[in-house]
């Protein structure tokens, strides 16, 4: 009885260790200071971002810098569906009335914001999951533009240029943990599939895996749905916390840029690599910002997270996490 | 599209047309090629090509006092610099990195260098007129072509011609090309892959710092972001002109302004803000039914 518990313990060690990992974190930031508060939440809404991240550049071997799309897309998605009646009545007066009389709980909202990302990833991603390397970046990349400049003209339901505001708040620490927790349990599950096998096994050699019968396009296209699923949800919870949603091209460019860094920087070979990358780039940002205040020059410390970055690059090439996941302790393993 | 031109002959308004989209095409061509010569050597797409662009704006802005040759010779040697430091700190430690990793970096690289920039100058948008000749206008039969376009189309030209005649002529220009078919072979034929690196990063910032001098002349605005968009674009129009083929940057660079004039030209006013996602959609079909791009490198095929 014992030896099966051990047994799922060992099977699912790689995420419970970091779920518990995280779990610490929360629960000391919670004693810390609203500022510390307000970044790690900042960190847990970005990590559910770098998760989806991982589920399909890792798995998969493409790059995207298209999944800022899954992170407008269901953001609005969830505007729509949860914010106060008045409140839609004000900001979005000529929203369709099935959405203007809607009031929905936040969590369902959030559920269906992400699946909407899943849909669209499941349209966007049957041609595009067939080119290859830097090729279907790009192709994502498309995506991304052709989506955020009609958002940004669809002026009734997303006040076009200008802010919508107003969203329901409800990201706090544990909320943000929690959705962390069920990113990584999904991202876990689908990588010990079939489907995260067969997939790795296309990015590994593709050739061989198409010798072995791997459809290496209906794989991809899995891992793409489920993380866009996963990523509109860090959309979800990042326009919540701050209550507004801004139409700016510009800022969801940079955050497809940084997460793709905090990837790459923690590993973007295991899970870990997700969530170490952007503890990481987290904490040494924010210590720098600390750092640069006494200091008095402001935006030294973006310039150091630069050096930072660069730096782990060229000394670890596989990231932080080196592709590695947390090993089992000894007293689990002796038991198995 | 053709009421907007009133009576004007069909042959001036294609004219007006074509000196346009020469000139779009050009700079995207010539920043299509900056891009395109640094992947075809190192397999590394470089993000960061778009700053070198912008520190060479914003050294012509502070040298914007100067006379016009020698604000726009130091914009354009600081794009070089620019270029030339970021290799060797930047990238030289990784050059047998996954092309992955070189492309995060590249995006660090883009990080510092605009926070830099935004540093010491401040976020805001500022205004410059480096040649004031340049945003004149050449009143033509009942046409005014402005001698921005024909400057940008003469440059683009002439550097294109340079950059063709230093990569077939010159000993060092072969090596390059040498080294872009298989890095491997060409060091073990004695290129010396240092220099040659080197050399195309120095022609790279070359080439941001020529389209620097047109993006200043057209927008006379300097701005620490002021690079990405002509990144995006010039990353697309290698894409297209096929990933590894010079030819295929610049027929892309121009296949890309052809289509932006074109589709600005005839869009009716309401879809006009569409602009950006048609063009986008228009590259997205291209990718689908020719993902190899119209010219097709036999090197960058994965051999089994």
């Amino acid at each position: 009885m014992i030896d099966r518990h051990a047994d799922i313990v060992a099977k699912f060690w790689p995420v419970l260790s970091l779920i518990l990992g995280l779990a610490v974190i929360v629960a000391l930031a919670q004693l810390g200071p609203v500022s510390i508060e307000r970044m790690v939440i900042k960190a847990l809404i970005m990590m559910i971002v770098v998760i989806g991240l991982y589920t399909f550049i890792g798995n998969s071997g493409l790059l995207s810098f298209g999944h800022s799309t899954f992170m407008v897309i269901s953001a609005y998605m969830s505007a729509w569906l949860t914010m106060p009646v008045m409140r839609k009545k004000i900001m979005l007066p000529d929203i369709w009335s099935g959405f203007g009389q809607m009031e929905m709980h936040v969590l369902p909202g959030a559920l269906l914001a992400g699946l909407l990302s899943a849909l669209v990833a499941l349209i966007v991603g049957i041609p595009l999951m067939r080119l290859s390397g830097i090729v279907a970046a790009i192709g994502t990349f498309a995506v991304f533009t052709i989506v955020t400049v009609v958002y940004n003209q669809w002026d009734s339901y997303t006040k076009g240029a200008s802010t919508l505001i107003g969203l329901p708040t409800y990201v706090d620490l544990w909320t943000a943990f929690g959705f962390v927790a069920g990113a990584l349990v999904i991202a876990h599950l689908y990588d010990r599939s079939k489907f995260g096998l067969s997939l790795r096994a296309a990015r590994d050699d593709l050739v061989a895996a198409k010798a072995a019968g791997v459809n290496f396009v209906l794989q991809r296209l899995i891992a793409f749905v489920i993380s866009a699923f996963i990523t509109g949800i860090g959309g979800v919870l990042y326009v919540h916390f701050t209550a507004t949603i801004t139409q700016a091209n510009l800022l969801y460019l940079n955050l497809t840029f940084i997460t793709i860094v905090m990837l790459l920087v923690g590993g973007m070979r295991s899970l870990s690599g997700a969530v170490a990358g952007v503890i990481a780039i987290s904490v040494v940002s924010e210590g720098l910002r600390a750092v640069e205040k006494p200091v008095g020059v402001s935006g030294l410390g973006e310039l150091g997270l630069a050096v930072f970055m660069l730096v782990i690059l060229a000394i670890r090439p596989g990231g932080i996490s080196g592709g590695k996941d947390i090993p089992l302790p000894a007293c689990l393993r002796r038991k198995i | 599209m053709l009421d907007r031109c009133g009576g004007l002959d069909f042959e001036l308004i294609a004219l007006q047309y074509a000196i346009d989209a020469l000139s779009v095409g050009g700079l995207y061509a010539l920043a299509a090629l900056g891009i395109g010569l640094i992947f075809g050597i190192m397999r590394l797409v470089n993000f960061a090509h778009g700053d070198f662009l912008m520190m060479g704006c914003y050294a012509m802005f502070l040298l914007a006092a100067a006379i016009w040759p020698l604000t726009i010779l130091g914009g354009v040697l600081i794009a070089i610099l620019v270029a030339l430091i970021t290799e060797r700190v930047a990238f030289r430690p990784l050059r047998s990195a996954d092309p992955t990793i070189l492309l995060a970096a590249s995006f660090a690289v883009s990080f510092f260098l605009q926070n830099f920039v935004l540093m010491i100058m401040g976020g805001r948008a500022l205004g410059v007129d480096i040649v004031p000749a340049l945003n004149q206008h050449i009143a033509w039969e009942s046409l005014s072509i402005s001698v921005l376009n024909l400057f940008t189309i003469a440059l683009s030209i002439i550097l294109m011609g340079g950059l063709s005649l230093f990569l077939t002529r010159t000993r060092i220009g072969i090596h390059m090309r040498a080294a872009s078919e298989d890095v491997r072979m060409a060091r073990m034929l004695g290129v010396r892959v240092n220099l040659v690196v080197a050399a195309a990063f120095a022609i790279s910032g070359l080439l941001a710092g020529a389209a620097a001098i047109v993006i200043l002349g057209k927008t006379g605005l300097v701005l620490p972001t002021m690079g990405l968009r002509l990144t995006l674009v010039a990353f697309v129009a290698v894409i297209i002109g096929g990933m590894g083929s010079l030819t295929g940057a610049v027929i892309g660079g121009y296949a890309v302004g052809v289509l932006e004039v074109v589709l600005g030209g005839l869009l009716p006013l309401a879809i006009l803000p569409y602009r950006e996602a048609l063009i986008f959609t228009v590259v997205l079909l291209f990718l689908l039914f020719r993902p190899g791009g119209i010219v097709r490198v036999a090197a960058l095929k994965e051999r089994v």
